[in-house]
């Protein structure tokens, strides 16, 4: 525990930066969408008319004219996008920093078993994606209440569920990767995190790439996608899930093993 | 039972040799001195023993647990001081040395209040701000303040003035008192001269000689010095000649009746015959005269 208090009061900085920036933005998004939905139905057609461009961002799928459709996509740009970069940032500086810092020697010498600092340090990056998603999702229904909307809750929370789980997924699949690494991996995270968006987007456009559905977790938390059937895909979820759990494993396993730079 | 005792222990990083064949042996309650130029291996040594890099070979024991199966329960009763000492940015003096109590399940605030009275050490101040000096101060503190059984320190003094060298070593006297094994690795040679009992020689990754610090300065060899010479006398067994104004200085290692004849023989002011320092011994194997 005390390991992990640690880690929540080095992070607290970032944590609130990232989730004041995500909760705003997707709150002004909230917000114009009474101003917006004068023009929803000409935007509507228009997306409907563009064709490929509205189905890499499955707009096609969704009507723009209804709240639940206008939430699930500015759900995908603001949270999908920021929380995976949020979560990839975390998970793969959680152990790196200790030796980019030179302070695992410190950490290190003291009588907490690796596997132990793994598991504080996993709960607390896990635990700040939580802490994140839930003040953006009391920011969305402060913002929906704001407007007078009528939003189907169940929807809501599925959706924010799907990022919810896909943010966890990237920060454990990061984590392990770091274990391997001891310098700054900031921009491994960050390619990461976007080579995952553009396979889920490339997965839209063709269905030769329709296998990469099963690869990367925006294809599960996707908030058109769940807006239109009113779940999340489990045939896509449970791959996720095994590659949370092989990152998770990855880091226990080599954590224990590394020697650990002067 | 040996605070630590090593065999034949072996790191090797991929190819590039650490240390090689290691046997060390520190008895407990001893300050035993790791003495070797940078690079030996002392602090691969020490990081190997605290379980930070595995073996490659070997095996190793301390305060009678193996350095692997056992390693929390070592570090434990272990207080390390590393050459660097690194903490958290932004954190204050008394929270670094809090959190490491808080690691170790104790309450160590009276014993870190004391420490950091006697080293002149200001708890408020942010770790990141302290001068070398100072950050080696925080490194003393959280190494002493739980009181451990073993104190393994990596060049300890390096960063401290002469004051506070002293105030260090009359610290490391009353923890070795009272009962404590100390394993100092320090190229100062002095300082292992003064306050060592054992020692250990390291180079380039092998430990060349392991003694009580009296048996290694007690070679057989004399350190002479002649004030006031005209000349330096011409014999063999002399070498490490220095030259320094009035006086001039040899290590002699041959007969003593040879050497009287031999001075006899010159016009000089004064003399003095001594046991070589620790500094004269270690010169000796560091530039591999000694086999």
């Amino acid at each position: 525990m005390t390991l992990f208090l640690h880690e929540l009061r080095r992070d607290r900085v970032k944590l609130i930066v990232w989730t004041a920036a995500i909760a705003s933005m997707l709150l002004i998004s909230i917000i114009i969408y009474p101003q917006m939905t004068a023009q929803m139905n000409e935007m509507g057609d228009m997306f409907a008319e563009m064709g490929a461009f509205s189905e890499a961002f499955n707009m096609d799928k969704v009507s723009f004219g209804e709240f639940s459709g206008y939430f699930a996509v500015e759900c995908g740009n603001v949270l999908g996008l920021g929380g995976a970069f949020f979560a990839a940032l975390m998970g793969i500086s959680a152990l790196a920093k200790e030796e980019r810092e030179r302070t695992a020697e410190f950490l290190l010498t003291h009588p907490v078993s690796r596997s132990r600092v793994v598991a504080e340090k996993l709960a607390a990056v896990l635990f700040e994606v939580l802490v994140l998603n839930l003040a953006v999702a009391a920011a969305s229904v402060i913002g929906a209440l704001a407007i007078g909307q009528d939003f189907d809750a169940k929807l809501f929370f599925t959706v924010l569920l799907g990022y919810l789980i896909m943010q966890a997924e990237i920060a454990c699949i990061m984590f392990g990767l770091s274990a391997f690494l001891s310098g700054n991996g900031i921009g491994i995270a960050l390619g990461a995190a976007f080579v995952l968006y553009f396979m889920n987007i490339l997965a839209n456009l063709t269905d030769e790439a329709e296998f990469l559905r099963y690869v990367t977790p925006f294809s599960y938390a996707d908030g058109t996608s769940i807006a239109a059937s009113g779940r999340i895909e489990v045939k896509y979820l449970i791959p996720g899930l095994a590659f949370a759990l092989i990152g998770a494993a990855a880091a226990f396993i080599k954590y224990n093993k590394k020697d650990i730079r002067a | 039972m040996k605070a630590i005792e090593t065999r034949g222990l072996t790191k090797f990083y991929g190819k590039a040799r650490g240390i090689e064949g290691l046997d060390l042996s520190v008895e407990e309650g001893e300050i035993y001195g790791f003495i070797g130029p940078n690079g030996a291996g002392k602090s691969t040594t020490i990081r190997t023993l605290l379980g930070l890099i595995k073996k490659t070979g070997g095996e190793a024991r301390v305060l009678g647990m193996d350095i692997e199966k056992d390693r929390e329960k070592i570090l434990r009763e272990v207080g390390y001081l590393p050459s660097e000492a690194s903490f958290y940015g932004g954190m204050r003096v008394r929270e670094v040395l809090e959190f490491s109590a808080k690691l170790r399940k104790k309450d160590c605030r009276e014993e870190a209040g004391r420490l950091a009275e006697r080293l002149g050490l200001d708890m408020g101040r942010k770790v990141n701000e302290l001068s070398l000096g100072n950050r080696k101060k925080v490194g003393i503190a959280a190494a002493f303040q739980h009181r451990p059984r073993l104190y393994i320190l990596d060049e300890p003094t390096g960063g401290l003035d002469p004051l506070m060298q002293r105030e260090f070593f009359t610290l490391l006297k009353e923890r070795s008192a009272e009962g404590a094994t100390v394993f100092l690795s320090s190229h100062v040679l002095s300082e292992i001269g003064r306050h060592c009992s054992g020692a250990g020689i390291l180079r380039e990754g092998r430990l060349i000689r392991q003694e009580s610090v009296d048996r290694l300065t007690a070679t057989g060899v004399k350190r002479v010095t002649l004030h006031g010479a005209a000349a330096l006398p011409e014999t063999e067994g002399m070498r490490d000649i220095k030259q320094s104004g009035q006086a001039a200085s040899f290590l002699y290692s041959g007969g003593t009746k040879e050497l009287i004849r031999v001075l006899a023989g010159l016009d000089f002011d004064d003399v003095t015959i001594t046991d070589p320092d620790i500094e004269d011994v270690v010169m000796h194997y560091y530039t591999g005269e000694a086999k």
